[in-house]
């Protein structure tokens, strides 16, 4: 008997809805044997990892602080992955978005006004799409590959903004600590209910992950980006230029990236510090294909993974399992998913006859 | 006065009992780590003093710990938990965890909180820390002598006081022995990064230190010095393992003792912010076995260590000259606690530029 995978005619309807689905059974499924051989309780740990953290207002919105950059940042890449062009470096865009909206609040630390904080957030916007703005021009106009360009300028990303609060920015009243000056109060994004500590960044999130989803169903533009992603030479004999594409998309995600860098700064941290993300960048990739590239699904696949970490914590804490538990559950998931989603383009045949095994062991 | 302080512990007292009769039967100690619980230095040295807690108090306490917790957003969630998790005594157990843990405990005024190394503090938060200033002065006295360049390697994290203060130690202790000592320093700007820390190891090989001693976490250096024939301090824990034929002596952090006496006084209801600094007298740090080195300098280290513990030797007793050449301690001056906790100079001798 083998197990043979067979192009299907046309994609699968059901489990192109299903997959997800499926997947995220199997991790949990799988997660579950995981917890049995670490001689944990398999049903108590997936509890505490997966249902505990949403019985509480507190930790729901710790689930919304994780999520809102995952979603913002993974909304921006689904344009550009729906385009077929491959921003890997929102990460640095994350930053760079950080590093200009902190000009306002960190170099003109005196000046006092309700202006800080939109200021902050339109800088923010602009310092991502201007870092994002470096792969585009080089694939535009060089035709260099964005995967390579993009991802390795996050790491300059990175160790410039090392150096600037190692360096220029860093504070006077820190003990020489690496960390920039505390915002002023001002500076800080506002929380949104006094129950939590969840900003308004989830608010830009969950906005800009719907206004997305608008422009992919309901309008010219987000034709074009499906007709472009999916068929260069149609796209191009409908009118449409690859090469303008590739600048909105990457202008775009940059600034969705750099925004969600600000709202982090402002929102959670309040200062600037020599690491500002866990990954958020690299993890949005992840949120942005769980989620289909439909911003609806990132909105739900950026809660969920917000969910592994704050549940991979509870898990740590409860069971004393090591803390690698929430990587190898986020393994595991994107593991299934992309297994699941070969499904939907192929079905799988058991074949029992032994007749092709034999003509092909004869063809030696 | 006394009135004051009486009400204070009274009502710390019945917040004690409070908090204890809230959670179950067993009392919850929290500890967060910012590095692995089993990471050969730091972090492993606070997991080892927190075994010797629940070994002491068996069943009446529990101590539940989250590891790798990196120093940012994710800390303050992660002691949100554990106040919410009804731990009694939160011990945060690094620098970096100080602004989380001042926030988290205006939150939560019943918990109590323990912060290693800081500077800030409040009704419900001790700081506590130790002064592994006098190890170093121990470890500056055997590196001039074992050295025959005059010349040691130091791997240090940040540049905040606490590691410059080691250093300034580190040079005065080898100056004693040997006036021209000096000392390279390289920032890995980590607490905890093998990597980095090695291939600092390396750069200061190269550049023709013949000992090293670091102020992070790892055993990175240990093993690159082993691997390169030189001799090397441990830092945090005894790495003896990492380098049985490479490390001279290392600062061993034992925090059990203290652990324990701050949950005992939690049980009792007696706990009161403090902020503890003590030193080798105290037990709080130890120096590990004098190996890999002659019997004479064994027999010195013991001594000077001797001499510490006494109060004899203060590590910081002038004539002391800041690297500029200005004078800092007259002979026989002794420098204050305050100047030490917020030290941003280097003395004579260190061949460095702090970082500006």
């Amino acid at each position: 008997m083998r197990i043979e995978l067979e192009r299907r005619a046309n994609p699968s309807l059901l489990f192109s809805v299903i997959s997800p689905f499926l997947a995220l059974a199997l991790t949990v499924f799988a997660g579950g044997i995981m917890f049995a051989l670490l001689g944990k309780d398999p049903v108590s740990a997936l509890y505490s990892f997966f249902i505990e953290p949403l019985l509480d207002i507190w930790s729901l919105h710790e689930i919304a602080i994780k999520a809102a950059p995952l979603i913002l940042i993974g909304a921006g890449l689904s344009v550009c992955y729906r385009s077929n062009n491959w921003n890997i470096g929102a990460e640095g865009q994350f930053i760079a978005g950080a590093i200009a909206g902190a000009i306002v609040p960190v170099v003109f630390h005196d000046w006092h006004s309700s202006l800080v904080l939109p200021l902050m957030l339109i800088f923010g916007m602009i310092g991502g799409a201007l870092y994002a703005a470096i792969p585009a021009f080089l694939k535009a106009h060089m035709n260099t590959n964005e995967i390579l360009t993009s991802l390795m300028l996050v790491y300059i990303a990175q160790l410039f903004l090392d150096w600037l609060v190692r360096g220029p920015w860093r504070s006077p009243d820190a003990y020489n600590f690496p960390v920039s000056r505390d915002f002023a109060p001002e500076a800080i994004l506002p929380e949104l209910v006094s129950s939590g500590r969840a900003n308004l960044g989830f608010v830009f999130a969950v906005v800009a992950a719907v206004g997305l989803w608008i422009m992919m169903r309901y309008t010219l533009k987000g034709f074009e980006i499906t007709v472009l992603g999916q068929s260069e030479r149609a796209g191009r004999f409908a009118g449409f230029s690859s090469r303008r594409m590739i600048w909105f998309s990457m202008l775009l995600s940059g600034a969705f990236a750099g925004l969600a860098g600000i709202s982090e700064v402002s929102g959670v941290i309040g200062k600037l510090q020599p690491v500002i993300s866990p990954g958020y960048g690299f993890t949005a990739i992840i949120v942005a294909f769980l989620g289909r590239l439909n911003p609806l699904g990132i909105i739900a696949a950026g809660l969920f993974l917000a969910l592994t970490y704050v549940g991979g914590e509870a898990v740590q804490l409860t069971l004393g399992v090591s803390d690698k538990v929430t990587r190898v559950f986020q393994g595991l998931l994107l593991f299934f998913v992309l297994s699941c989603d070969t499904l939907i383009q192929y079905k799988i045949r058991l074949v029992f006859s032994r007749f092709r095994q034999t003509t092909e062991g004869g063809a030696h | 006065m006394k009135k004051i302080i009486l009400a204070l512990t009274t009502s710390a007292a019945v917040l004690g009992f409070a908090a204890a009769a809230s959670a179950q039967d067993k009392t919850k100690i929290c500890f967060i780590y910012v590095g692995s619980k089993t990471d050969g230095g730091w972090t492993q040295a606070h997991d080892i003093g927190r075994q010797a807690l629940q070994d002491h108090f068996g069943d009446k306490i529990e101590t539940p710990f989250l590891e790798n917790v990196p120093e940012g957003p994710d800390a303050e969630r992660a002691i949100e938990r554990m106040a919410r998790s009804g731990c009694a005594l939160v011990f945060t157990t690094s620098f970096g965890f100080m602004d989380a843990t001042i926030k988290v405990a205006e939150k939560f005024p019943d918990v109590k909180f323990e912060h290693a190394t800081g500077f800030k503090s409040a009704a419900n938060v001790a700081t506590y820390n130790a002064r592994f200033y006098e190890g170093r002065y121990i470890q500056g006295v055997i590196a001039a002598k074992l050295s025959q360049k005059g010349l040691a390697g130091y791997i240090a994290s940040f540049p905040i006081p606490e590691v410059v203060m080691g250093i300034n130690s580190f040079v005065h202790g080898a100056q004693s022995v040997n006036p021209e000592f000096k000392v390279k320093v390289i920032w890995a700007n980590t607490w905890f990064d093998p990597g980095k820390e090695a291939d600092a190891a390396k750069a200061l090989v190269d550049q023709g230190v013949d000992i090293l001693t670091q102020h992070t976490d790892t055993t990175a250096p240990m093993q690159v010095a082993s691997e390169r024939g030189i001799k090397a301090f441990g830092q945090a824990s005894d790495m003896i393992k990492a380098g049985p034929e490479t490390q001279l002596t290392a600062i061993v952090d034992t925090w059990g003792a203290y652990y324990i006496k701050r949950t005992q006084a939690v049980l009792d209801g007696t706990w009161k912010s403090e902020q503890m600094w003590d030193g080798l007298k105290d037990g709080i740090l130890t120096m590990a076995p004098y190996t890999n080195m002659p019997d004479d300098v064994k027999k010195l280290a013991e001594e000077t260590e001797a001499k510490i513990r006494s109060g004899e030797l203060h590590p910081f007793t002038g004539p002391i000259k800041k690297q500029d050449g200005s004078d800092w301690l007259a002979d026989g001056a002794v420098s204050d606690d305050g100047t030490l906790l917020g030290m941003n100079f280097y003395i004579a001798g260190v061949d460095d530029q702090l970082p500006k």
